[in-house]
């Protein structure tokens, strides 16, 4: 850094402001801000630019150079006046004091007691979920992992659940983009239509002076998540629930069903910017439900209403059940006969396979699994990112 | 010729465009650095207007990119007008050249369809080049773009490279549907535009619909602004707003109470989807009414 402020130091001929931008420039970049060297050099020649006294068009022109994203956006006032202006220094020491309360209450980054050159913001690597992944300007997973690996059921600590939920919707997104950038690969090049091009060419005497091109359509994947949402699942279902929402948020092609005595289409629900406001309206459309798990007659309903819409001939159905069926196992085989007979694939994720020494030998699980095309465990979030390789292949 | 921030000020308001300093310093930058400028928010807000208005200020030219998914190089940079060259080929039949002259000649710029971003590179005063909806091309083609917009040159294999004589002013917009890569990002200025604020929307309205009534102006701007904070699904925009004002006044609409049931018919500028209509009935029309007078 010192290196920094010698070379801008001797451009402008200013040392002591070149070190107070360059020591700018290290407090945002220890709060995830995506600057640099380039940008202090910009930003000195702006500093020289603007008039000195007037505090806000330095402000606005800081901002303008120095933020990427809206929550740089959102968050560049509050350190800009903390470093400049020397503003929230009482409140630095007592939130740094506030441990528990975690590094997002109060300030920004969150801080540690006033060093000589005042206050300090301590860079979050390895506290703050968001780095991982989000925005990818960081490295550092090591939170990340574990928690992908932790049973979903042990998860009770409010702040651990909201960076399960996160990291869940994440998930969703990465699948989505994965899925159809090798879509996107094998939608390259065109190739000519030799057929055409000479059918065309006879007009114009033998010239091919219009030519036709092949285009493969790829057929997109399409999703459709049944979920349980019965008693026996409630461990987990939140989870799903969010997961299931960024499936949805990502995939243009996905439908998403709810069932516990009955099936009910939350697709909408689910689609609502949101996500508090998408879990309450499922909340509402899933209360008032009386006890027993009906998988059979829910899936009746799905293949009877919604199957011929739902699946198209590139459709992975992902059931997300225990199998824990209170109807007769022969009404479950029969529908998941006929939901086999259209959909290509049929996913079937039991967070229960995670727990050792469990036996599929709930009756409705050993009827339905001769249809099933991959039984699978959902306890943790890993297994549901070992599903992504295995939906690439459809 | 680098424009203060007052000027742009000044300038942005003759053009009818109503800004806020934060921006104008923004454009004094772009202009100081010759860094693009990223804008980014919700739909409607105006973020491609700043490009509108950005070129009207700097009477420069606009070039205007809409971005897609599958956008290509053809469509973007450039493509070989394919039927005239064989036409040409064809004319030149009879004529004694050597193969070499005819080819020299094909790959001309005569037959170069210039697309876009060689356009704003290739002209002789600096462009106003607006990318517009930059989240919702793919990702190979952002990183090309990066390319473009740090070097300032495009390569055409057939002719060599263009190199721009003038910087252009670029804009781009995004409405976040999809992450923006990081080195995208870094290159660019950034600015934020949100929904304007009920003083800087009443300037607008009254800027742009010069025929209206201050007090109809206000109650339109008021009940606009409760609206957005209504569960809706996609809020109206600054366009939706001048949309409705006009239609009001078109409607002779001079109070916003007066008429109920036309307010509540009218109000299709506004609201674009059945579900938003939904959530808007006649009760919640004629109470949001009756707290903007």
């Amino acid at each position: 850094m010192s290196a920094a402020v010698e070379i801008l130091g001797t451009a402008s001929g200013g040392r002591l402001l070149a070190r107070r931008v360059v020591g700018f420039l290290r407090v945002l970049r220890d709060n995830g801000f995506p600057v640099g060297l380039p940008e202090a050099i910009d930003g000195l020649r702006v500093v020289r630019a603007v008039e000195l006294g007037r505090r806000d068009a330095v402000r606005w022109a800081f901002r303008s150079l120095l933020c990427a994203s809206r929550t740089d956006w959102r968050r560049f006032d509050q350190i800009f006046d903390l470093y400049w202006l020397g503003h929230g220094r009482k409140r630095a020491s007592r939130v740094a004091g506030q441990k528990a309360r975690g590094p997002q209450a109060g300030l920004p980054g969150g801080l540690v007691p006033a060093g000589p050159l005042g206050p300090v913001l301590r860079s979050q690597r390895g506290e703050e979920l968001e780095a991982e992944g989000g925005d990818g300007r960081r490295g550092g997973a090591g939170s990340a992992e574990s928690l992908a690996a932790t049973d979903l059921r042990h998860v009770n600590d409010p702040e651990e659940l909201a960076r399960v939920t996160d990291l869940s919707e994440r998930l969703a997104a990465r699948m989505r983009y994965r899925l159809t950038r090798r879509e996107r690969q094998r939608r390259r090049g065109r190739r000519l239509d030799l057929r055409r091009v000479i059918h065309n060419s006879i007009r114009f005497g033998g010239t091919p002076m219009k030519l036709a091109y092949r285009k493969r359509w790829p057929k997109p994947l399409r999703l459709v998540v049944i979920l349980d949402a019965s008693g026996s699942m409630s461990l987990y279902s939140t989870f799903f629930v969010r997961f299931i929402r960024g499936v949805l948020d990502h995939f243009r092609e996905a439908e998403a069903f709810v069932f516990h005595t009955r099936l009910i289409h939350i697709s909408a629900a689910l689609r609502e910017r949101d996500t508090e406001k998408a879990l309450e309206r499922m909340a509402l459309m899933a209360s008032g439900w009386d006890g027993g798990t009906k998988i059979g007659e829910s899936l009746a309903t799905f293949n009877r209403g919604y199957a011929a819409s739902a699946i198209r001939s590139r459709t992975a159905v992902i059931i997300v059940s225990d199998g824990y069926d209170t109807g007769p196992p022969e009404r479950l085989a029969a529908e998941m006969r006929q939901l086999k007979r259209r959909a290509k694939r049929i996913v079937w994720l039991n967070p229960m396979i995670g727990w050792a020494d469990y036996e599929p030998v709930a009756k409705g699980m050993s009827a339905a699994l001769p249809f099933v095309d991959l039984f699978a465990p959902a306890h943790d979030l890993q297994s549901l990112a070992a599903l992504e390789p295995y939906l690439a292949k459809l | 010729m680098t424009l203060s921030r007052e000027e742009v000020l000044g300038r942005l308001g003759g053009v009818g465009y109503v800004a806020d300093p934060q921006l104008a310093t923004a454009i004094v930058l772009m202009q100081q650095l010759g860094r693009p400028l990223l804008l980014e928010g919700e739909a409607g807000v105006g973020k491609t207007e700043v490009a509108k208005a950005l070129a009207a200020v700097l009477a420069a030219p606009l070039i205007r990119l809409q971005c897609y998914e599958g956008l290509d190089a053809s469509a973007a940079v450039y493509e070989w007008d394919y039927q005239r060259q064989l036409l040409a080929i064809k004319i030149w039949e009879s004529e004694e050249r050597s193969a070499e002259e005819k080819e020299r000649h094909i790959f001309d710029e005569d037959f170069l369809l210039k697309r876009p971003l060689l356009k704003a590179i290739s002209m002789a005063e600096p462009p106003v080049l607006l990318v517009d909806e930059i989240d919702r091309a793919d990702e190979e083609f952002e990183a090309y773009l990066l390319e473009v917009l740090s070097d300032f040159q495009i390569s055409i294999p057939e002719l060599g490279t263009v190199t721009a004589t003038a910087v252009p002013y670029v804009v781009l917009t995004s409405n976040g549907t999809r992450e923006l890569s990081d080195a995208l990002r870094r290159r660019c200025l950034y600015h934020y535009v949100d929904f304007p604020g009920e003083d800087k929307e009443l300037r607008i309205v009254l800027a742009r619909l010069p025929g209206i009534e201050q007090a109809l102006a206000a109650q339109v701007v008021r009940f606009v602004q409760a609206l957005r904070k209504e569960d809706l699904r996609k809020k109206p925009g600054v366009a939706e707003t001048l949309d409705w004002a006009a239609a009001l006044v078109g409607l002779g609409v001079r109070d916003l109470r007066s008429e109920p049931e036309a307010l509540h018919e009218s109000l299709m500028c506004l609201l674009k989807t059945q579900e938003d209509q939904a959530v808007v009935p006649l009760e919640v029309v004629e109470r949001l009414a009756g707290r903007a007078v």
